[in-house]
C-alpha cells in the first residue's frame, strides 16, 4: 500500500540515499501506523469473517475447517442458540403490540419527513433505511423478551449495559459538570477525586463492588439489615444482578463524562452568562439558551465515544457476577468468549460479527443524525 | 426615595452577584459534590481496610473503623509479597513491561503518523486497497483451504502487489484523501477487539508468540493507536506552520523538524495523549485473557483469578487490588487537568 501513496513535493530531484529518504518521509511516518492497523485489525477481520463463515474442529494433527455458509448466524438467531443469544420469546400482549406500534410509527414518520425534506439523497436514504431496520429489530427482540416477559439473551442485555449505562452516566456527569463549574472552594480538589475511578481496573471494580454488595458482610450490612432484605440476595434475580453491574460501569465511566463537560462548560465565553444574568434571566433559562448551546456538540461527541467503549463490556459482567443467573447478565463480548473456550470458534466469530454490525450501525447513526445536528446546531 | 432591602427568602436564594453563590445553593451544592464524593472514595476505602484485616474479620461482619473495630495486620500484604513473592512480582513486572512499552510505542508510531497526515498530503488509489484486500482473501484461501504454506503464500502476495500497482495505478483515477485515512485508522476503535482476537490468537500460535510480551506489546500498541491518532493530530493542527517552514528551508528533514520543532510544541498535550492510553493499557482485560497465560500474564488476569475454589480470598485480593490501582491514581491524580484538556481538544474536533 505505501507505494499507492503519493506525496507532493516540491524539493529538486536528486539521486542519494538520504535525499530519497527525505522525499519519502510522508510515506515512512505513516508506515507503521498502517502496517500495525493492517495485521491487527483489517486481516484479522478478514479471517473473522472466514471463521464465522465455517465450523471449526479439532482433527488429528491440527484442526479442520469447513464451510458451512450462515449456519453459525442462524444458529443464533433463529436456531438451538437463540434462547442464549437473543432471548427467550413470549408472544406479544397488548401493551408490547402498542409499543411497537408506536416505534414503527415514529421511525416511518422520520423516514418520511427527511424523504418530503427536499434534501433527500439516495445514500442518506440507504443509510436512513438500514438505522430504521436495525432499530426496528431491535424493538422487535427487547418487547418480545423484556416486556413480553420472556428472557433476554446476551444480545438484549448488551443493549441494556450501553443504553441505560451511558444514559445514567450521561445526566451524572453532566449535573456533577454544572455542580463543579459553580464559583465554590475547593473545586479541584472535587475534580481529582471525581477523576479517580475511571484509572481503576474493572476488574478491580468488579470485585470491590462484590465486596460492598455482600449481604451479609459487606458495610451495608446493617442498612440491608434494618430493611428486612437479609435472606434475599441480588446474584439470585437477573435484574438486580444487571443494576450491580450498571452501578459498577457508572461508578467507573461518569468521570469521563464529567471532565470532558467541565472542560467544555469552563470554556465557553463568560460574558454570555453575565450578559444573561444582568438581564435577570434563571438559571434553567441560561442553561438551556446559553451553556446547553455551547456544549451540545462536545456532549455529542463524548457520548459518542461512551457508546462505543459501552459496546465492549466484559470485565464487569464475567468477574462480577460471571454471566449469572443463568444467563442474565452475559454481555455479547462474554458471550464470545464463552464460545471461543467449549471450542466453538465459528460461534464466537458470527458473535464478534454480529456485534462488529450492531455497534457500527449505532455509532455511525448516532454520529450522522445527534453529532453533525449538533455541531450545526452551534454554528 | 427608600431603597429596599430583599426579604431575608431572597437574600438566601439570589447570589448577591456573579462571583459567589447565595447560601442556600451553595449548602446544595456541597452537599451534592460530597455525596458524590463519598460514593466515589468509598468503594477504595474499603478494599484498603479490607487489606488490612484478617480473614476472622472479614467473614465476622462488617468493621469499618481500623484501631477502633479491629486490629490492623500486615498478613494479607505479607503473604502476597513474600509467601507468595515471584507469583506476585512477576505479574506485577509484566504489566509495567507490557503497558510502559506499548504505551510508548503507540504514541510514537501514532504522532509520527498524525503528524505526517496533518502535514504532507496523501492519495492512496481506491484501486489498490481493492486489489490489497482481494489478495489478502486470496492468501488466506490458500493457506486455508490448500494448505500452501503461509510463508510462500505471503511472499507470493506481495510481488503480486507490486507488480499490478504499477498498472493499477496508471488504469484508475478515483482515491483517498488525508481525511479518509485518517478517518480508517480512527474508524478501527469502533471494532471491538473480541471479533479481531481469534485470528491474532491464531496467528501468535502459529508465530510461536503466544504468551509473550512481544504479542501483548504489538497488539496494545495497534489497539491504542487509533486514539492516539485521534487526539494527536488535532494538537499537531494547532501548531503554526511557520517554525517548521524556516527550519526545512534551513535543510533540516522532516524527521528532525518532527522530533526537535513539532514534538516539543505538543508537549502537555503527548503527556496526556500518553496517560490515557497507559490506563487502558494498564487495565487491559479480554486481550490479555485470550494472548497470555502463565509467563506473560498481567495484573488483570491475576487479579480475577483469585476466584479460587473456596471463594474468594478478599483479604488478598484487596492488597492486589490497592498495589495494582494505587500508582495510576497518584499520577492521574498530578495530570487530571492536562487530560481533560487533552480529551476536550479531541472531542471539539472530533
Amino acid at each position: 500500500m505505501t507505494v499507492a501513496l503519493e506525496t507532493k513535493h516540491t524539493t529538486a530531484v536528486s539521486t542519494g540515499f538520504a535525499e530519497w529518504i527525505d522525499r519519502q518521509s510522508g510515506r515512512i511516518m505513516v508506515l507503521p501506523a498502517v502496517l500495525l492497523i493492517l495485521t491487527f485489525a483489517l486481516f484479522p477481520l478478514i479471517v473473522s469473517a472466514y471463521l464465522a463463515l465455517s465450523r471449526f474442529a479439532l482433527a488429528s494433527g491440527g484442526y479442520r475447517l469447513t464451510f458451512v455458509g450462515l449456519y453459525n448466524f442462524r444458529r443464533l438467531l433463529v436456531g438451538v442458540q437463540q434462547y442464549h443469544f437473543l432471548g427467550t420469546f413470549k408472544t406479544f400482549g397488548p401493551l408490547a403490540w402498542i409499543l411497537l406500534a408506536i416505534v414503527l410509527l415514529g421511525l416511518l414518520m422520520w423516514l418520511t419527513r427527511y424523504v418530503r425534506s427536499g434534501r433527500a439523497g439516495v445514500f442518506g436514504l440507504i443509510g436512513r433505511l438500514i438505522s430504521a431496520s436495525v432499530a426496528a429489530g431491535v424493538t422487535l427482540a427487547v418487547l418480545a423478551t423484556i416486556v413480553a416477559g420472556g428472557f433476554p439473551g446476551s444480545f438484549v442485555t448488551t443493549l441494556f449495559y450501553v443504553f441505560a449505562g451511558v444514559a445514567v452516566q450521561f445526566v451524572l456527569g453532566l449535573g456533577l459538570a454544572l455542580l463543579c463549574a459553580q464559583p465554590i472552594r475547593a473545586r479541584n480538589w472535587f475534580r481529582v477525586i471525581f477523576f479517580i475511578p475511571l484509572t481503576v481496573t474493572p476488574v478491580g471494580i468488579a470485585y470491590t463492588f462484590r465486596m460492598l454488595a455482600d449481604m451479609q458482610k459487606g458495610p451495608f450490612e446493617p442498612v440491608i439489615h434494618w430493611l428486612g432484605l437479609g435472606e434475599w440476595s441480588w446474584a439470585t434475580e437477573p435484574w438486580s444482578a444487571r443494576f450491580i453491574i450498571i452501578v459498577g460501569d457508572t461508578w467507573q465511566w461518569t468521570p469521563f463524562l464529567f471532565i470532558v463537560l467541565l472542560a467544555a462548560i469552563e470554556s465557553q465565553p463568560r460574558d454570555q452568562i453575565e450578559a444573561a444574568r444582568l438581564d435577570g434571566a434563571s438559571n434553567l433559562q441560561i442553561f438551556r439558551d446559553v451553556t446547553w448551546p455551547s456544549i451540545a456538540p462536545v456532549a455529542a461527541t463524548v457520548v459518542l465515544i461512551r457508546l462505543i467503549e459501552a459496546f465492549k463490556i466484559i470485565d464487569l459482567p464475567n468477574v462480577l457476577t460471571n454471566g449469572g443467573p443463568g444467563l442474565a447478565t452475559e454481555s455479547m463480548t462474554l458471550h464470545a468468549f464463552i464460545a471461543w473456550r467449549t471450542q466453538d470458534l465459528g460461534g464466537s466469530a458470527a458473535i464478534g460479527y454480529i456485534l462488529l454490525f450492531i455497534s457500527t450501525v449505532t455509532c455511525v447513526s448516532f454520529f450522522n443524525y445527534v453529532v453533525m445536528c449538533a455541531r450545526g446546531y452551534q454554528s | 426615595m427608600r431603597v429596599e432591602r430583599p426579604s431575608l427568602l431572597r437574600r438566601l436564594i439570589e447570589p448577591p452577584n456573579l462571583e459567589t453563590l447565595a447560601p442556600i445553593p451553595k449548602v446544595a451544592t456541597y452537599a451534592a459534590l460530597i455525596a458524590w464524593s463519598l460514593v466515589v472514595l468509598m468503594p477504595l476505602y474499603w478494599v484498603v481496610i479490607t487489606s488490612f484485616k484478617l480473614p476472622v474479620e472479614v467473614d465476622t461482619g462488617p468493621y469499618y473503623l481500623p484501631f477502633i473495630d479491629f486490629r490492623p495486620s500486615l498478613d494479607a500484604w505479607h503473604y502476597i509479597f513474600v509467601d507468595l513473592g515471584n507469583d506476585t512480582l512477576r505479574p506485577y513486572a509484566n504489566s509495567v513491561v507490557v503497558a510502559l512499552a506499548s504505551t510508548t510505542l503507540a504514541v510514537l508510531i501514532g504522532s509520527l503518523a498524525a503528524y505526517a497526515l496533518v502535514r504532507i498530503r496523501f492519495k492512496v488509489k481506491f484501486a489498490s486497497i481493492v486489489a490489497f484486500i482481494a489478495l489478502v482473501i486470496g492468501v488466506i484461501v490458500a493457506v486455508v483451504e490448500l494448505q500452501v504454506p503461509w510463508q510462500l503464500a505471503v511472499v507470493i502476495a506481495i510481488a503480486l502487489f507490486i507488480l499490478s500497482l504499477g498498472t493499477i495505478a496508471r488504469r484508475f483515477r478515483a482515491g483517498l484523501g488525508n481525511n479518509d485515512i485518517e478517518f480508517w485508522i480512527i474508524s478501527n476503535r469502533i471494532m471491538p477487539p473480541v471479533v479481531a482476537v481469534l485470528p491474532i490468537y491464531i496467528m501468535f500460535q502459529q508465530l510461536h508468540l503466544l504468551d509473550t510480551h512481544i504479542a501483548l506489546i504489538s497488539t496494545y500498541t495497534a489497539v491504542n493507536l487509533p486514539i492516539v491518532v485521534w487526539l494527536t493530530r488535532d494538537f499537531f493542527a494547532g501548531v503554526p506552520i511557520d517554525l517548521e517552514e524556516s527550519a526545512e528551508m534551513d535543510g533540516a528533514s522532516k524527521f528532525r523538524v518532527f522530533f526537535t520543532i513539532a514534538l516539543p510544541l505538543v508537549r502537555s498535550g503527548l503527556v496526556a495523549t500518553f496517560m490515557l492510553v497507559l490506563i487502558l493499557a494498564w487495565n487491559e482485560y479480554l486481550l490479555a485473557l485470550f494472548l497470555s497465560n502463565a509467563n506473560a500474564q498481567t495484573m488483570p488476569l491475576l487479579v480475577s483469578a483469585q476466584n479460587g475454589t473456596r471463594g474468594p480470598q478478599w483479604w488478598y485480593m484487596s492488597v492486589l487490588i490497592v498495589i495494582m490501582v494505587a500508582p495510576v491514581v497518584v499520577v492521574a491524580m498530578f495530570l487530571q487537568k492536562h487530560i481533560a484538556r487533552g480529551l476536550l481538544v479531541g472531542a471539539v474536533k472530533g
